[in-house]
């Protein structure tokens, strides 16, 4: 068990560190920095002291390692951009990004699984199909279309609900969060929504999949035979063994959620990292984006990482196969 | 006994293709399955028209010469403020919005088949190196597959986008950024061909038919095209139309945010980016058609994509 916990946390190092050759590739080689700091007159002479001081005239490897241990100390340098350091800006929007990923993920995953439940329960009913169409429309619309949906009918038509911003924040430190305001709670509804719905549709599939299945199964017949109620078996029987995946998938998708905010947030125009990452893309902010690219990164595999220790521990077959010499 | 075929036995007949075709399983279920068909009658008119766009619109919404200010702004033919031959109505440049559609599909699906080919491309040869050869190829080839498939391919099409305008600039002309979003939807999804290909060349290989034509000699080149990628075909077909639409949301994404097609050459998401300005201001035509057009195409595939996964599955059968 522990020599498995620390073969996959190598493997993590090994990922992050083959994402900061990437970043730091970006960093250094896409685009001039000397050439975005300076101005147009600026000598040659005074170009190469730039060059100098910010160590560009090292050689690569001790660039990289100088990249790699600023990086580890969150020091990404400065915004061509904003010309602030990389660090605060995502600092200022990080809190925005994991409050809507968080709500969007909580809103997908007990919608999901309650339209999983129900309709691989009455998997003939009228609702349940209703359900599971919609859910193939959830998956083919893209975000970005759903999104300005919901604008157009919560925001333009009945003007209901903010159509972009966060709303009031309130300050904890460096924290800010959008939860204890009612603007903040109103803002928050439609782009979570919007991200958590492709989640969802993921989730409600997932769950009426593994729940027909589990049904099926000889454990649940002999509840039946035993006679136990039915909603002992349903939920008490079957529910259980069908979440582990649904845990795993969730915790997963957690990561792309993070991600695809970055499609929401430019759809609401929500202060977040993601529309900073964006902008960063359309100004070629080089800095910004390699620095989204190694925070993003870290969430990943950490989350990734988790998930697979988690799953060892609920699933005890698991541990079996790893602890077998191979 | 002699060569020569007795005279009284009819030759077997083969049966021509459509023949073939019309007689096999898939088909069968293709008949079926009356949603599938709605959904192929759909892509195939939507098709159609993208092909035929030029033949079938009133103006040509890629040259502004023919963009006129006096026709900005006009609602769709059937309400109160409907201009022939306006169907759909136009944009504040003037643009017919169902004009833009045609051509913004043809950018569309352009996009998205060349970016779904190259992907394909890419992903099928690394998936055929990686388990026809094995050892250290295969592990570095499959290493670096892992570390991708960890970040959205939306993700990865984005940073490509934008490392690429670093280099060249970040004013490209439309044509370089029609390629740079191909290559960029082909590097993010050439991992599931490449996955799916290498994990059937390992089960192909072993078999009796390779090892003879390795004991013939034939060059491993030869073997792997030849022999035993037509082997692992059926799967990759299902990817390819699933990830077409993925492929079309990619660039529709990527448009919409900015990074895609310019104005002056819409794609469906440009369309919709465009029509986003106008949401709060009553021209609901704007954005509202072009979205339909993207939803039913891709709602269209995406039912093609999972009636082939059932129809090509033998555990269904």
């Amino acid at each position: 068990m522990l020599a498995f916990i620390l073969r996959r946390a190598l493997q993590s190092i090994g990922v992050m560190i083959a994402v900061g050759i990437i970043a730091f590739t970006m960093f250094r080689f896409a685009g001039d920095p000397v050439n975005q700091m300076v101005a147009i007159d600026t000598t040659p002479a005074q170009r190469a002291e730039v060059r100098a001081s910010l160590g560009l005239d090292d050689p690569v490897p001790v660039q990289f390692a100088r990249y790699f241990i600023n990086a580890v100390q969150f020091k990404f340098g400065v915004s061509y951009q904003f010309r602030q350091p990389v660090s605060a800006l995502l600092k200022e929007r990080m809190p925005a990004t994991l409050e809507l990923a968080t709500c969007a993920t909580v809103i997908a995953m007990v919608f999901g699984i309650l339209m999983g439940i129900y309709s691989a329960l009455r998997k003939d009913s009228f609702f349940a199909k209703v359900l599971q169409a919609v859910s193939l429309i959830g998956i083919s619309l893209p975000t970005f279309l759903i999104g300005i949906l919901l604008i157009y009918l919560f925001a333009v038509t009945l003007g209901w609900l903010p159509s972009f911003g966060r709303g009031d924040v309130v300050k904890f430190g460096w924290w800010t969060t959008g939860l204890l305001t009612i603007s903040g709670l109103k803002a928050l509804i439609m782009p979570s929504v919007t991200l958590g719905l492709f989640q969802m549709t993921l989730i409600m599939r997932l769950v009426r999949a593994e729940m027909l299945e589990v049904l099926r199964t000889d454990y649940i017949r002999f509840a039946r035979a035993r006679g136990l109620t039915t909603r002992a078996i349903h939920f008490g029987h079957a529910l259980k063994n069908t979440l582990v995946p649904v845990i795993t998938v969730a915790g997963l998708q957690f990561g792309s959620v993070i991600a695809f905010a970055i499609i929401t947030e430019t759809v609401f125009q929500w202060p977040g990292m993601g529309l900073l990452f964006v902008q960063a893309v359309q100004n070629v902010d080089i800095p910004i984006m390699a620095a989204y690219l190694l925070v993003v990164s870290v969430i990943f595999v950490t989350i990734n990482l988790i998930v697979d220790i988690l799953y060892t521990i609920v699933d005890p077959r698991l541990r079996a196969t790893i602890n077998r010499p191979a | 006994m002699t060569d020569a075929p007795l005279p009284d036995t009819p030759a077997p007949r083969t049966p021509s293709l459509i023949a073939r075709a019309i007689d096999s399983d898939i088909f069968y279920s293709f008949r079926r399955s009356r949603l599938t068909m709605v959904a192929a009658a759909i892509v195939f008119v939507l098709l159609m028209m993208a092909l035929f766009a030029p033949l079938l619109v009133v103006q040509n919404p890629f040259d502004p010469a023919q963009l006129e200010l006096i026709n900005s702004r006009i609602s769709p033919l059937w309400t109160a403020e409907g201009q022939r031959p306006f169907l759909l109505g136009t944009d504040e440049q003037g643009r017919d919005i169902y004009s833009a559609i045609l051509y913004g599909m043809r950018i569309s699906l352009v996009v998205g088949v060349l970016g779904v080919s190259f992907a394909a491309v890419l992903g099928i040869g690394l998936g055929l190196i990686a388990g026809y050869v094995g050892g250290a190829v295969d592990s570095l080839i499959m290493r670096i597959a892992d570390v991708q498939l960890t970040f959205p391919a939306i993700l990865i099409a984005l940073l490509i986008d934008g490392v690429v305008k670093s280099a060249l600039g970040n004013h490209l002309d439309a044509s370089t950024t029609l390629i740079v979003l191909v290559v960029a939807i082909g590097l993010s999804f050439w991992v599931q061909y490449a996955r799916t290909v290498r994990g059937s060349v390992m089960v192909e290989k072993n078999k009796d038919y390779v090892a003879a034509a390795q004991l013939i000699g034939l060059p491993a080149r030869v073997i792997m095209i030849r022999h035993v990628l037509p082997n692992t075909m059926g799967p990759i077909l299902v990817i390819a139309t699933i990830n077409l639409a993925l492929a079309i949301i990619t660039e529709a994404t990527l448009s919409f945010l900015g990074s895609g097609m310019p104005d002056t050459m819409p794609s469906l998401g440009t369309l919709i980016r465009i029509g986003n300005n106008y949401l709060f201001s009553g021209e609901w035509w704007v954005i509202a058609f072009p979205g339909l057009a993207l939803a039913s195409l891709i709602l269209s595939i995406n039912l093609l994509g999972d009636w082939l996964r059932d129809a090509l599955n033998p555990k269904l059968q």
